[in-house]
């Protein structure tokens, strides 16, 4: 794996005690990989390099393989998130209420694709297998609040209250 | 009398917090005594948020609450002795038709207790199962009697637990486990979510009924990420059942320890194959690998291992506690006891249905979902997701169980029942699920890897309007390789939402190949959107709405799209008047 920036340095300097927490935990477990990387995930919000680089050590495991499992599961992420995550579901439910046009009418108001993140660092936008809530079909989760059913006007409507109440707030990414 | 308020995640996203802070609000400035409980899913998902007021036992149940409706229950109702009878969605006098159709095994105490109290759940007679299965039971007549219910799997193959219970039993090893599948990936399925947020307790004495008949200490439950509640409320159910002694060390102070332990899902649909979650248990790449060795003889880190799903789990219980003449008395000749089915689509009453085994496809449907919504038509259901197939009107009186649903191509599945009407595209529909399937092949089987991809781009190919000749044919020979040569349930189930489509709506195939049609209307590529002149009063809402600007007209003038710039968003047809009716889709 490449070389990591400074920016990603300083901020694994930051919570790398929260880290050595998470590993000391599960050191000695076998099978725990996938845990430590969720929980991983938890503290950064992605996984940096430098963190797969830090467990592998840690635990005793090749780079490769936690590069593997990290990149087999579509819970785990590579790149930084914006503040606020939008899933949309695209579950069987959401498809045939109209999955599709939610997402052009959210794709078309933040100016990104499925897995980016707006210029300013608010949103990333992911498409989701399921979220299970397919009464309220077409539905999204805004970090972790879900939304539903949704017409187009009304998604972008409630991105734009996020974004509003951001901004009335001081609009700090964190 | 106290107040209950149904707080499943769907119920929570449907407004069930605010809900709660306007009913404790309306408590304290009316200086009443009175209780108020939380509950999981009561299956009316469509009705929700819920709220029962609950009078000498009699339970009234309000549906789609809000703020101001809870005002008026407490004036009117709670202080009045009033019903507002225009809430109300089910009486003691007149049940709900959506619930009165249904038998509850699986789901017997969802939606009534608070999942979070084990109190509750002990009233409802909980554990006594456990206790039976430990104090009086030998693990070979807990396995007679679970093998004399009849009860079969309710994840999706339906293979009988008795089985992999004996096998895992006569294979001696001083440790085994006893995992629950509770990854349920299949997009457009929610029982186990809400069992689990709903009455996680079954779950574990299932669990640990299970352990005591194989001979295992250990449990663990393999739940998916993307449910955070039901993994709080497995957590908390855990720590009280340890408190009790029903879980842990000495269980019911006989010579039983059993523990469980939770494990999340990383997000990957083919680890509900059970060696892939065996892998993905042991930290590794959720990959299946070729059985045998079954994992009744060498499963998690090499031990037997029973793996069984969460509806199966919740069904033990209650075989154990009313005895498996109970359980077999419902359902088929060869499926018993009930099913749990979520319903979802284009349905009119969406939610999760407990019916017995052997009820109609028509009756599920139509009696308790209440029919298509919209008063359109029905057409299709899909069942078994991205395993199963499109079940067409004709076959709508196919009694629901294993046998008979296998017969028409699609499979029982976990109990996903989608619903589609009149506008649903089939084509579009298997694009759907070999795009999900293609996504989630582990990419170990070469069959499984690269045909779900051409499969994939043969349906992109007809949905937009590119369709050939021979597509049809090349569809079903590619289908038969992929299921021949693929090691695991996915990449051998995967092709049946096509060859199902196919078999039942060939001339929608046919029409999108050779006339370039969609006769649904839903395929982009093949259709356009036209302003009626005659109908069109010119309000203009469609050129304001329209994202790309691509409407014009004078005011109060008949409008025009511009074909070469339309995106197709149906934007303009949601928009116009509903007495206009001027947008047209050719």
């Amino acid at each position: 794996m490449g070389c990591s920036c400074q920016d990603e340095q300083n901020l694994l300097d930051e919570k790398n005690g929260l880290l050595n927490n998470v590993i000391t935990a599960y050191k000695g477990q076998a099978g725990s990989l996938v845990a430590v990387l969720q929980d991983a995930q938890g503290i950064y919000g992605y996984l940096p390099q430098s963190v797969m680089r830090l467990v592998g050590k840690e635990l005793g495991i090749k780079p490769a393989k936690i590069y593997g499992v990290a990149t087999f599961y579509t819970q785990f992420r590579l790149a930084p998130v914006g503040k606020y995550l939008i899933m949309l579901c695209q579950g069987t439910a959401c498809h045939v209420n109209g999955a599709e046009r939610i997402q052009t009418a959210i794709c078309q108001e933040l100016k990104i694709k499925p897995g980016e993140t707006t210029d300013d660092g608010f949103f990333t936008l992911d498409t989701v297998a399921c979220l299970g809530c397919c009464s309220l079909a077409p539905v999204m989760m805004v970090n972790g609040q879900a939304y539903g059913p949704l017409t187009p006007d009304g998604a972008v409507k409630i991105i734009k209250n996020v974004y509003q109440k951001e901004m009335q707030s001081g609009g700090e990414v964190q | 009398m106290k107040i209950r308020i149904g707080f499943g995640s769907c119920g929570i996203a449907a407004g069930a917090l605010d809900v709660m802070e306007s009913v404790k609000q309306e408590i304290s400035e009316r200086s009443l005594d009175l209780e108020v409980q939380i509950t999981g899913c009561v299956g009316m998902c469509h009705n929700e948020p819920l709220l029962d007021v609950i009078d000498e036992g009699k339970v009234y149940t309000y549906g789609k609450v809000t703020s101001e409706m809870v005002k008026t229950i407490f004036e009117q109702h709670i202080q009045g002795n009033q019903f507002v009878t225009e809430y109300l969605v089910s009486t003691p006098e007149q049940p709900n038709d959506f619930l009165s159709g249904q038998v509850r095994v699986a789901l017997r105490s969802c939606g009534i207790i608070n999942p979070e109290k084990i109190e509750d759940y002990l009233v409802q007679g909980g554990y006594e199962g456990l206790r039976r299965a430990v104090l009086e039971l030998t693990p070979d007549e807990i396995i007679t009697c679970v093998r004399e219910s009849g009860l079969r799997g309710r994840g999706g193959a339906g293979f009988p637990t008795w089985f992999k219970w004996q096998a895992a039993l006569q294979n001696k090893s001083d440790v085994k486990y006893v995992v629950c599948n509770a990854d349920e990936g299949d997009p457009g399925a929610f029982m186990d979510r809400s069992l689990l947020e709903g009455d996680p307790h079954s779950v574990l004495e299932g669990m640990a009924i299970a352990g005591r008949a194989i001979g295992a200490n250990t449990g663990i439950i393999y739940v998916r990420a993307e449910y955070p509640l039901a993994i709080k409320r497995l957590e908390i159910s855990i720590e009280q059942s340890r408190e009790r002694k029903l879980l842990g060390k000495g269980i019911l102070d006989s010579s039983f320890d059993f523990n469980i332990l939770i494990k999340k899902g990383a997000g990957a649909f083919v680890c509900g194959e059970e060696t892939a979650l065996i892998a993905s248990l042991e930290g590794e790449r959720g990959m299946p690998r070729l059985k045998p060795p079954f994992p009744a003889q060498s499963g998690y880190w090499g031990r037997p291992t029973n793996i069984n799903n969460v509806e199966t789990y919740a069904n033990v219980p209650w075989i154990i506690s009313y005895g498996s003449e109970e359980f077999n008395r419902m359902g088929t000749e060869k499926s018993k006891g009930t099913k749990v089915f979520a319903l979802a689509g284009k349905i009119a009453k969406g939610g999760l249905v407990e019916v017995p085994m052997g009820i109609t496809l028509r009756d599920v449907i139509f009696k308790l979902g209440g029919g298509i919504k919209d008063g359109r038509r029905f057409k299709a259901v899909q069942m078994g997701g991205p395993s199963g197939g499109c079940i067409p009107e004709e076959l709508l009186d196919t009694p629901v169980d294993y046998d008979s649903i296998t017969q028409t191509g699609a499979i029982m599945g976990s109990g996903g029942m989608v619903v589609m009407d009149e506008t649903t595209c089939m084509v579009d529909v298997a694009r759907f699920f070999l795009d999900f399937t293609r996504k989630e092949s582990c990419g170990k089987c070469v069959q499984c890897r690269i045909g779900t991809k051409r499969m994939l781009e043969i349906l992109e190919r007809i949905c937009s309007g590119e369709g050939q000749e021979g597509d049809i044919e090349l569809l079903e020979k590619i289908a038969v390789k992929v299921k021949e040569g693929s090691l695991c349930g996915l990449g051998q189930s995967a092709p049946n939402p096509v060859l199902t489509t196919i078999r039942y709506f060939r001339d929608e195939y046919e029409a999108h190949i050779r006339d370039k049609k969609c006769p649904a209307k839903e395929c982009k590529s093949l259709i356009t959107y036209r302003i009626d002149q005659d109908r069109c009063r010119g309000c203009g809402r469609c050129a304001r709405k329209c994202p790309v600007g691509c409407i014009s007209g004078e005011k109060k003038k008949p409008h025009v799209i511009d074909p070469e710039q339309c995106i197709k968003c149906g934007t303009c047809l949601d928009v116009c008047p509903p007495k206009n009716q001027a947008v047209v889709v050719e």
